[in-house]
């Protein structure tokens, strides 16, 4: 099968981002550890905030905002799970 | 950004014309941190250039120290907008680190314990316009200003200046260290407002 275009994500990125992300789970990259966002090592007294994992210190998340522009990067996370209501 | 620097053109004349747009002075220093501070002994600490044969340049805080230490004057100028000017240093020059290296490569990867990146451009580091910092404000260099050791990179957005610094890696092409991964720009240049991409 060939791929599709980007537009395809618009409407999965909407539902992901319309819930709270930080009830859920997600596997740490850097030491497998498997907990809910809302359990990171947050700093925010930086260039951007910047989420460790509570076991490891590895980033997992980073948000810098520019005010009309926003950079997400979730490089640090694998297998992020997510419960409907 | 530019509106912000178009809304203070009415005043240009009262600003101090050593602060780059969109940056107001301070006079304390804030401290900006993503992580846990590294705690490094001296007795430990070790600086490291690794060229494009792999081979290792090695220096001990004894022999680092032994290369020279310089006074520096500088302005610093962190992307959160703050700036700092006439801040007193003492390092040592990045110029001396590199007499003895040979290297074709035209970008650097610089890498501090505790895991940070930044990626300078190799000419950015050299001709007296870079130093491996040990002292600021007439003090050794406070853990959480970078002790001991930080990049000083003063003509550059402050993030390039990394904190405990260990060592540099000479690279083919510029690519991105931490924060130019994640939405900061690749060189940053205060004078020329490059913050993001
Ligand atoms: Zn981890």
């Amino acid at each position: 099968m060939t791929h599709l275009d980007g537009n395809v994500l618009a409407g999965a990125l909407a539902d992901i981002f319309s819930v709270d992300l930080t009830p859920a789970s997600a596997r740490c990259t850097g030491c497998g550890a498997v907990a809910q966002l809302a359990e990171a090592m947050v700093y925010t007294n930086a260039p951007g905030i910047v989420a460790r994992c509570a076991t490891c210190d590895h980033v997992l998340a980073t948000v810098v905002d520019a005010g009309d522009r926003l950079w997400l990067s979730l490089t640090g996370l694998s297998g992020i799970e997510l419960r409907r209501a | 950004m530019s509106f912000v620097t178009r809304g203070f053109s009415g005043r240009a004349r009262e600003r101090d014309p050593r602060l780059p747009p969109g940056q107001t002075l301070v006079q304390d220093w804030p401290v900006l941190s993503a992580g846990p501070t590294p705690r490094i002994d001296t007795a430990e600490w070790e600086f490291v250039i690794r060229d494009e044969t792999g081979a290792d340049h090695r220096w001990s805080w004894d022999e680092l120290l032994a290369l020279g230490v310089e006074d520096i004057t500088a302005d610093i100028h962190c992307v959160t907008h703050w700036s700092k000017l006439e801040m007193p240093w003492r390092g040592v020059s990045v110029d001396k680190l590199f007499e003895n290296v040979e290297s074709q490569y035209d970008y650097v990867m610089a890498h501090s314990y505790g895991g940070y990146t930044t990626n300078v451009p190799l000419e950015d580091l050299l001709d007296g316009r870079a130093w491996i910092a040990i002292e600021a404000d007439g003090e050794p260099l406070d853990p959480e200003h970078g002790g001991p050791a930080r990049l000083l990179v003063p003509h550059l957005y402050f993030w390039k200046s990394a904190k405990w610094v260990r060592g540099l890696v000479m690279m083919p092409d510029d690519d991105p260290g931490f924060w130019e991964q994640n939405g900061y720009h690749l060189r940053g240049d205060p004078w020329k407002e490059e913050r993001y991409w």
